[in-house]
């Protein structure tokens, strides 16, 4: 489990080699312009990064949940953005792949799977956050199709997408009562928010989903009524996974620019490295991000296999990583002094777009929610 | 159509490249091993062959150690059809005449159309190594071209040197060289990347292909780089432009 194999090796260094050429050199500018690199998204969807974990029959690549783990590493350690961004669009890719019919993964898995379309998961609403089973978009059946009214919040590539995966309340019985339906760009009565400002994620567009009186037919309803919240859910176990080994890349690549700065920056007349004090904080990022990738590799064997504690691995495993890539790129700010501000060093912008990690997919309260809960359990 | 395309194994020319002072050979151990710059080019031009007719085949041939079959693993993830390794241990050391000898001997077996290979290699940079094999093959050598139209019956290219350009045909079978000036290397996907191992690839000794094993070529001696030394730099007093200009024409840059 330990060891990749020589598959896994051989994707690690093409997704590092296609990171380092296409996204690497222009992570910096498309952050500062806020530009949504779509064309780099579909040169990854070309190699097969669109659909990591879909069933090959309608394009995905079939490969494993440890593999997808893997690949979000590396595309972080080039762009956290952009690696975080692949991965939503993976479980979005995945849920229709996995709980769609035959006929509605004919009709969406292949596109999502090249990235030609993009797909944005719609759970979370202006006042409904961490308590998702009080949302309150409804969907009403009338004749063959549903009519959706209500307002999704904080949506990755809103206004981008091809199609939005959105729960909506198909009855009043809390988490029993959400349903998931596949709503296409154009639709009459969707529209988006404006741009929302951030601290960091800004290559990818966030915005706010609106839906009045959206209709859509019966037959693109995912799952039976009721079961929305399942597929969600089941839907976030891998996106907590996937942040996680984003969060893992993020924060690798910041160890990596602090090994090097520390090295070369000379003070009080000997490279810096040789302060045992700083010598310490790199051994406690190091530990601390290699436990995290240990965790993210159990909760992917997990998942993979589908065990009893899946739910738990992949929380522990979401809290561990995210906030072991959050506090190696604070310390990596640190360690690089008043460089570590400025731009030009990339280190800002891995914290930036690393503090999120730690909200969303799940807070990492919630996370020590479901964790305790399941503890207490016992 | 049937195009073989000679990759070679190199060390990364993004890393450090150290040879050994005893043997004179490349210290393996020191870098990376990636598949050379050119001879990847190389193969991106047969596999856009491939792109538009699929009926077209593409088989790799590399001679070098056990760890070549990386490199021909990565050809064949980016979309090769098969490849052929000679491989023996008799061939360490091997020259430029060794190598033509094997690789034309291994290239006989494959009946290919077109040899596709690179100008010239990162390493090495002999550049003869191409011309050496169409030799034994007795087959035209289109070299170091900068542009190619890959036909049924023939393929033609551009040649562009400083004293002109020219435009070459030859019917198959035939050799082409080509330049940096051709489009990079595509990426592997991940289904090539799984796919390949599925993929044949033949292992061929010295003894199977024949002939002499010895390198007819000794290196003496290795020495080191010297220092970079300043450069001439010229005074005006009067005729300066004429010396930039004298200068600049002798080395052939104007």
């Amino acid at each position: 489990m330990f060891e990749l194999t020589e598959d896994q090796k051989a994707i690690v260094e093409m997704v590092a080699d296609f990171a380092a050429e296409n996204i690497a050199p222009y992570a910096a500018a498309w952050d500062r312009d806020h530009h949504f690199p779509v064309d780099v998204l579909a040169q990854a969807g070309e190699l097969g990064m669109g659909g990591i974990y879909v069933r090959e029959d309608f394009g995905g690549s079939g490969m494993s949940r440890l593999d997808a783990a893997l690949i979000f590493e590396e595309l972080s350690k080039a762009d956290p953005t952009i690696a975080a961004y692949i991965s939503i669009h993976n479980m979005v890719a995945w849920m229709i792949d996995r709980f769609g019919n035959d006929e509605q993964r004919a009709a969406w898995v292949p596109q999502l799977c090249t990235m030609e379309m993009l797909g944005s998961y719609c759970l979370t609403e202006p006042g409904v956050g961490s308590d998702a089973a009080a949302l309150s978009t409804r969907a009403v059946l009338d004749g063959d199709s549903y009519v959706l009214n209500g307002t999704k919040q904080f949506i990755s590539g809103a206004g981008t997408s091809g199609v939005y995966l959105v729960m909506a309340r198909t009855a009043d019985t809390g988490s029993a009562g959400i349903t998931a339906f596949l709503v296409p760009d154009g639709t009459e009565g969707l529209s988006f928010g404006a741009l929302e400002a951030k601290m960091g994620w800004n290559a990818q567009p966030t915005r706010q989903v609106v839906m009045e009186n959206v209709r859509i037919p019966v037959g693109n309803r995912l799952g039976e009524e009721g079961t929305g919240f399942g597929i969600a859910m089941k839907g976030l176990n891998g996106g907590r996974v996937n942040i996680g080994a984003c969060s893992v890349g993020g924060g690798q690549s910041a160890l990596d620019k602090s090994v090097a700065y520390l090295k070369e920056r000379e003070a009080f007349g000997k490279p810096l490295i040789g302060q045992q004090a700083l010598l310490f904080a790199i051994a406690d990022m190091e530990t601390e991000l290699e436990i995290a990738r240990t965790m993210i590799w159990r909760a992917a064997d997990a998942l993979e296999r589908g065990t009893a504690d899946t739910v738990r691995l992949c929380a522990m495993a979401k809290l561990v990583a995210t906030d072991a890539g959050f506090n190696a790129a604070n310390t990596a700010l640190q360690l690089h002094g008043g460089y570590g501000y400025l731009s030009e060093y990339g280190i800002e912008k891995i914290v930036r777009d690393l503090r999120v990690h730690q909200i969303l997919e799940g807070s990492n309260e919630i996370m020590r929610l479901v964790i305790g809960r399941l503890a207490v359990e016992k | 159509m049937k195009i073989a395309v000679l990759i070679k194994q190199v060390p990364d020319t993004a890393e450090e490249r150290i040879l050994d002072p005893g043997s004179g050979r490349v210290d393996r151990g020191a870098s990376d091993p990636v598949i050379d710059e050119i001879t990847e080019r190389a193969l991106e031009l047969a596999l856009a062959v491939k792109d538009q007719d699929k009926s077209t085949e593409v088989v790799v041939v590399s001679m070098g150690p056990a760890d070549t079959a990386k490199s021909i693993r990565k050809a064949l993830s980016m979309g090769a059809d098969s490849g052929i390794h000679v491989l023996d241990d008799l061939l360490a050391g091997a020259d430029l005449v060794l190598t033509a000898r094997m690789l034309a001997a291994a290239l006989r077996e494959t009946g290919a159309d077109l040899v596709i290979a690179g100008n010239e290699s990162t390493d090495g940079r002999a550049g003869m190594l191409p011309a050496m094999v169409a030799e034994h093959l007795s087959l035209p050598m289109l070299g170091s071209l900068v542009s190619a139209e890959i036909g049924s019956g023939s393929v033609s290219g551009r040649r562009q040197n400083e004293s002109g350009t020219q435009e070459v045909v030859a019917t198959y079978p035939a050799i082409i060289t080509v330049t940096e000036r051709f489009p990079e290397a595509r990426f592997p996907n991940f289904k090539g990347i799984l796919g390949a191992k599925r993929k044949p690839v033949e292992t061929l000794s010295a003894t199977e292909l024949g002939g002499e094993t010895r390198a007819a070529s000794t290196v003496l001696e290795v020495s080191k780089r010297p220092a970079r030394t300043a450069g001439a730099k010229i005074t005006d007093d009067g005729n300066a432009a004429a010396e930039l200009v004298d200068f600049l024409a002798s080395r052939r840059l104007i």
